[in-house]
């Protein structure tokens, strides 16, 4: 059974879907598949390190019961651990919450499981999603499989390593400012942050509220796409920041890009932006060109802004949300002197170190007489960069081209310093403060090591990046695995 | 601005959060070192930006005033006592203009408690 899965499993989420709806392979026999694949890749603690938590019969099962005519009928899908799931854990990959089960399903995950697909684990990541490299997780850092001595980026790094190495096609990971496109890139995939808004943020454990959003990750554009119009949509009742939209089909077979601008922003071309990556991104240029666009220089004139604006306001609302983590309610209770003494100690002991530097930071910020100087500054700030993008999109540019990340995936330990750590996050952030969509898509290698690209679009329009990453991927062809 | 060991144990206490005596002076100079490059933001004009942004974009759309698809475990009225109106419908208790929910638990009760 699972000589002939195995194969299929590889193919993507559109010939899986296909081959269950005909009949001509079952939904348990490809997540068969996808766990035999995780053994042989050594998914596990020693290994990759991409899943928390799994549990094959349940999932056997799962697969037993999943409808046989939706759109993602027997596609096997790894959540990121923040997105909340009733059988499996949902720890966040923080000893605050470790072993939690969820009493009620995200809105996502709902809508994957009625698409027919199959939940066959919870992927690794920085605890509570603060990280850009996956090492700062209570259950160890996850590991990219294109190179086991590197990170495969974060926050989102275990799900990314999850597809990268063809356990699933497809999974869901998180979004604050960068956490998919960047372990995206860092693996070779493609990673989609939508349009704040357009995927309900119900069953995703609150990071920074007005940035979150659960993004997709895939190994091909049309994965992705396909996952897109599953979880997108309209879910009020549950999440009021959900947008009441209608969702347009996000695949199409549409390659000509004749009489589409495409802005070259010239903040993310920086002089200091290895000549390595500035090459792809030009051959990346190239290939737009290619099938019609209309390259033109465009400016963002506040984007070098963005990493202080998003490390005021991201730490701030973090301050906020997990304040309710004490003790009372969730996960881990470690008794203390008087009430005070348990919320401190269970605080200290249930939270690494990123985790406390970032509540600390968003505590002094937003606390009396700093609040001024550095929230409201940066929320001011932070509409001058959501203004650069209507500009320049008024001004009839389509779509924007970037690279995803300054470099391609570094060393474990190779970076110490926080706000280092911060700067990875220089090209996607913008992105998370603007509300606006993108999309990282593989553009080629340095050194043997994946580079990626980045579609940005306006709001709600998710359907011209789209367009422009299908007819990348298709243009780029084998050189952007190479 | 840098951030002193006071300062720390000033916002750590804020948050709940022990910070170990042998960890402040890291800490300190992590933050400080984070907060420098936020100083950027103060050589930007930026007043009223947010609010001008504010005003021109979409409210929040709101809810249907209608019961959750989901019951209830405890019957609404547990949470905000209703009393008879004038016209026999019920509406909520009010006292001094305000509506009138039950007491909840406080850190001062438990501290009583304990």
């Amino acid at each position: 059974m699972t000589d002939t899965a195995e194969p299929l499993l590889m193919q993507g989420a559109g010939a899986i879907a296909r081959a269950v709806r005909a009949g001509s392979a079952s939904a348990r026999s490809v997540v068969e598949a996808s766990f035999a694949r995780a053994t042989q890749v050594d998914a596990g603690p020693g290994g990759l390190n991409c899943l928390v938590s799994s549990d094959r019969e349940a999932s056997l099962r799962a697969a037993d019961r999943a409808p046989e005519d939706g759109a993602l009928a027997g596609v096997p899908v790894v959540l990121k651990d923040n997105i909340a799931t009733t059988w499996l854990t949902t720890s966040c990959a923080s000893r605050i919450l470790e072993g939690y089960v969820s009493p009620y399903e995200a809105t996502a995950a709902l809508r994957l499981r009625e698409a027919g697909a199959v939940l066959v684990g919870k992927g690794n990541m920085d605890e509570f999603a603060m990280g850009s490299s996956t090492e700062h997780s209570a259950f160890g850092a996850a590991r990219n499989p294109l190179d086991r001595s590197r990170v495969p980026g974060g926050s989102s790094g275990g799900s990314a390593a999850a597809v990268a190495s063809g356990i699933v096609p497809v999974a869901l990971g998180s979004e604050t400012g960068g956490s998919v496109r960047q372990p995206a890139a860092f693996c070779g995939i493609v990673g989609v942050k939508p349009t704040y808004g357009r995927i309900s943020r119900f069953g995703l454990v609150a990071f920074a509220s007005s940035l979150d959003n659960i993004g997709v990750f895939g190994r091909r554009v049309d994965d992705a796409a396909r996952v897109m119009e599953v979880v997108s949509g309209d879910d009020t009742e549950h999440d009021a920041t959900s947008a009441p939209r209608a969702v347009a089909g996000f695949r199409t077979s549409e390659r000509d890009l004749t009489g589409m601008v495409i802005g070259k922003p010239k903040e993310y071309f920086p002089a200091s932006l290895p000549r390595a990556n500035s090459e792809r991104c030009e051959r990346a240029l190239d290939a737009l060109r290619a099938r019609g666009a209309e390259i033109r220089d465009v400016s963002l004139p506040h984007t070098d802004l963005a990493v202080p604006v998003y490390y005021i306001i991201a730490p701030a609302e973090c301050s906020a949300n997990l304040a309710r983590f004490d003790g009372v309610r969730y996960g881990l209770r470690i008794e203390g002197d008087g009430l005070r003494g348990m919320y401190e100690a269970t605080r200290s002991r249930g939270f690494g170190a990123e985790v406390t530097r970032r509540i600390l930071l968003g505590t002094y910020v937003l606390s009396a007489g700093y609040y001024d100087a550095y929230y409201r500054k940066a929320m001011d700030v932070r509409a001058l960069i959501t203004r650069d993008f209507s500009t320049v999109f008024a001004s009839g540019v389509h779509a924007l081209f970037t690279p995803t990340t300054p470099t391609p995936a570094f060393q474990h330990g190779a970076i110490s310093d926080p706000y280092e750590m911060y700067m990875s996050d220089i090209f996607t952030v913008t992105a998370n403060l603007a509300e606006v969509p993108a999309i990282s898509i593989p553009i080629g290698r340095v050194d043997g090591l994946p580079v990626g690209g980045q579609v940005i679009a306006p709001r709600f329009d998710e359907a011209t990046m789209f367009k422009v990453a299908y007819a990348l991927e298709e243009e780029l062809g084998k050189e952007a695995h190479r | 601005m840098p951030i002193s060991r006071d300062d720390v144990l000033h916002i750590a206490a804020l948050a709940r959060i022990a910070v170990p005596t042998a960890g402040l002076d890291t800490l300190a100079q992590e933050l400080s070192g984070i907060l420098r490059h936020m100083d950027a933001l103060q050589r930007v004009p930026s007043e009223g930006a947010a609010a001008a942004a504010d005003d021109a974009r979409e409210g929040m759309r709101l809810r249907a005033d209608a019961p959750p698809r989901v019951p209830l475990e405890h019957p609404r009225e547990s949470f905000a006592p209703t009393i008879e109106g004038r016209d026999r419908t019920r509406v909520p208790a009010m006292m001094d203009g305000f509506f009138l929910v039950p007491r909840l638990a406080t850190h001062e009760d438990a501290d009583e408690e304990a």
